[in-house]
């Protein structure tokens, strides 16, 4: 793997100005991406997902804007801030313009599959025009040269009889089908990065599987990067090289996605894996993540995850960690915010277990109280993703 | 757009399997050619639509020929009217000067003639032939004003529902501002202004096409409002296309539908209110053939005399504007998703 990544994230923060508060929906996420890899963005509903996604495309709407940290796109300044002589955080002068956004940086070398098939075509327009239109302004090509090309993607994505298709309005599609029209349409302005917002959780499991599939395929073809948001850890053993945990606006834990599943180092991963079937396990019961994600505009002091968090002792209420390595896998950092690796050294071992968190601790006997308990919405493996 | 509805049959996202794409092909709904379907299985709507199609053809294609009095349809060249004004630059257009006995009644009354089924007026022009050319005047009129309104709005109203913020709040008060006073002051005082004294029925046409602009675009906001949310829109521009684009190709398509609506039954409306400005003086000016100018000119001296000549025009405007207003209100029924046959 080169040694330049291909998007570098460092310390960003998307903060939402409403009237009840500043909703800090992404607060000091890092993470990289590498070319021909696809890394995983994982969390609850309102973990901050999709905002952070959108963010690395500035495409982040009133009262929402990014308030810190750096995007890095192949070398180019997507966002970034200096101090000016005023003392005051100014945009830094390297920073495209959203003229040159437009242009140069979306569509062309970042793409987005969006969550909703159903919605994300135009209904008013026949799929290959759509198809046409962002191809040709995309990739500078003529009208006739980008229709050729939109059929070609339509049959690449695994459409039959694609020369009709093109013809037809989206609601004579499916949902897996749309789908694919949605990849093509990303995948056709040849990005070099794809940002794929929870692409599949619209679609049944058998069309989630196939488009899945279709994906992995498509992508060592075309050796495309993605960034892939989803709620289901299903789904990024499936896809993944490397998986960032979201969890209020921060990534709690990131690793290489077989190092995740199997080294796990933060309670909230452990948790979120406990909580859905694996077919490399057998349990008598699933555990559900005790109560609710708290919302981000007033989060808990600490850590944020210890008013849930199984292993929360006395420390976790005053220190707020953020993600330290604590392990090396395949080269490439284990990273997990949270206070008991001894990275942090802050006391951990000697503080007093938190009388919440013991509570929450799950064990065989009280899971019927605790499901009446969590009933509330918690799971975290079977929200119907979020709305932007 | 009908599509709306039938995305929603369409949308079962787990029932049908991959390959299953749901044309069989037994009724492609596809935008406005379902809508002209279901207008054609609604009886009023039809009837809407027959009378708006007359009307239509009579004021594109028909002339009188003077000598027969009779409808020709195609140009007719010999209609130079000597006192006429131009309307809209159709000179040959213009009805032939009065050649007839004055005050002839309709043929169907002692002393009328074939020749002039709807008698002559007070000039000795053949009332028929002007009933007939003044359907260009109110059909163009009809369409021109409304045509004013729904592009001044549309580009007003997507624009401010689009951007939404400050470009938002400064567009719409501004229309606000002019949703406020009175229309029919508004047009009269845009009107003399305007004309310097001397009106005509092209001013009238522009006043009152500028008095819907509000309308227009306040209904075409609130659909923005909602279409820019969807995930089209945030797809286009994250494939970077143009704001400008966005707006023109994905935001005003969705958000046609209802403001075609409106617009048709305003036609009618705007004829009505053309008529009544000329009625007034404010409008057409003879010897223009204009249904509402002939009313002003009927029933100032001869509605005792001769109501016939009130009649006519009148029953002209009647029968116009129920087309349009029939038509109208099938078309929102037919695009309305929540009337299901």
């Amino acid at each position: 793997m080169s040694s330049d990544p291909l998007l570098r994230v460092e310390n960003l923060k998307t903060q939402f100005f409403t009237e009840t508060g500043t909703v800090r929906a992404v607060d000091g996420i890092s993470f990289e991406v590498y070319e021909g890899e696809i890394v995983g963005l994982v969390g609850e509903s309102g973990a901050g997902k999709s905002v952070a996604s959108m963010s690395l495309l500035r495409l982040v709407e009133s009262p929402g804007e990014i308030v810190g940290g750096t995007i890095e796109y192949k070398g180019t300044t997507i966002f970034d801030l200096e101090e000016g002589p005023d003392g005051d955080l100014r945009k830094h002068p390297d920073m495209l313009s959203e003229a040159a956004m437009r242009e140069r940086i979306r569509g062309r070398e970042i793409a987005v599959i969006f969550q909703d098939p159903m919605e994300s075509l135009n209904p008013v327009f026949t799929v290959g025009g759509q198809l046409r239109e962002f191809i040709e302004l995309n990739r500078d090509l003529s009208s006739s040269t980008a229709k050729a090309e939109a059929i070609r993607m339509l049959r690449e994505v695994g459409i039959p009889d694609p020369e009709q298709r093109y013809e037809e309005y989206p609601h004579q599609f499916s949902g897996g089908m749309r789908q694919r029209v949605l990849i093509a349409m990303a995948l056709a302005c040849e990005p070099n990065l794809i940002i794929a917002d929870e692409p599949t959780t619209a679609l049944d499991v058998t069309v989630e599987g196939q488009i899945l599939d279709l994906v992995d395929d498509l992508q060592e073809r075309y050796d495309t990067s993605f960034i892939w948001v989803t709620h289901d850890m299903g789904v990024v053993a499936e896809i993944c090289d490397r998986v960032n945990v979201m969890y209020l606006g921060e990534i709690v834990e990131q690793a290489p996605v077989d190092e995740l599943f199997y080294e796990t180092n933060h309670p909230y991963t452990k948790a979120l894996l406990n909580s859905m079937p694996r077919p490399d396990r057998t349990v008598e019961e699933l555990t559900p993540i005790e109560g609710v994600m708290p919302e981000a505009i007033n989060p808990p002091s600490g850590c944020r995850f210890h008013p849930r968090c199984p292993d929360a002792r006395e420390v976790c209420t005053r220190v707020h960690p953020e993600a330290r390595e604590v392990d090396r896998a395949d080269g490439h950092p284990h990273r997990a915010a949270c206070v008991k690796h001894d990275v942090f050294d802050v006391g951990y071992d000697e503080s007093v277990p938190l009388e919440d968190g013991a509570d929450a601790k799950p064990s065989g006997g009280e899971t019927e109280a605790e499901r009446g308990s969590a009933a509330g919405g918690g799971h975290a493996s079977t929200d119907g993703g979020e709305s932007r | 757009m009908a599509t709306t509805e039938s995305q929603l049959e369409d949308q079962e996202p787990g029932a049908h399997a991959e390959g299953d794409t749901a044309d069989e092909a037994v009724e492609t709904r596809v935008g406005w050619r379902y809508t002209l379907a279901k207008v054609r299985r609604d009886a009023t709507a039809r009837i809407g639509f027959y009378i708006v199609a007359i009307v239509l053809f009579i004021a594109a294609f028909a002339a009188v020929d003077s000598n027969l009095s009779r409808l020709t349809f195609g140009a007719v060249s010999d209609y130079a009217a000597a006192e006429a004004l131009p309307i809209f630059d159709h000179p040959t257009r213009m009805p032939p000067p009065g050649e007839g006995n004055p005050n002839q009644p309709p043929a169907f009354l002692d002393g009328g003639t074939l020749s002039s089924p709807l008698g002559t007026d007070p000039q000795g022009r053949d009332y028929f032939t002007r009933v007939i050319y003044g359907s260009q005047v109110s059909v163009s009129v009809g369409i021109f004003s409304t045509a004013i309104g729904l592009i001044g709005g549309t580009i007003i109203g997507s624009v401010a529902g689009y951007y939404g913020g400050r470009i938002d709040d400064v567009l719409m008060r501004a229309v606000e501002t002019l949703y406020a006073i009175p229309p029919l002051v508004l047009i009269i005082v845009f009107i003399v202004f305007i004309s310097g004294g001397s009106p005509d029925i092209r001013f009238a046409v522009v006043g009152v096409g500028l008095t819907f602009i509000p309308v227009f675009a306040r209904i075409i906001r609130s659909r923005v409002l909602s279409v820019r949310e969807m995930d089209y829109i945030e797809a286009a521009r994250a494939a970077g296309v143009k704001d400008r684009n966005i707006i023109r190709r994905h935001v005003i398509p969705n958000s046609f539908a209802p403001v075609m609506v409106y617009a048709t039954l305003q036609i009618g409306v705007t004829i009505l209110i053309v008529a009544g400005l000329s009625f007034l003086g404010y409008g057409a000016q003879p010897p223009t053939p204009d249904w509402g100018e002939m009313l002003r000119i009927a029933h100032g001296r001869y509605m005792h005399s001769n109501i016939w000549l009130s009649i006519w025009p009148g029953l002209a405007i009647l029968v116009t504007i129920m087309g349009f207003n029939l038509f109208g209100d099938g078309l929102q029924d037919a695009l309305d998703p929540r009337i299901k046959e």
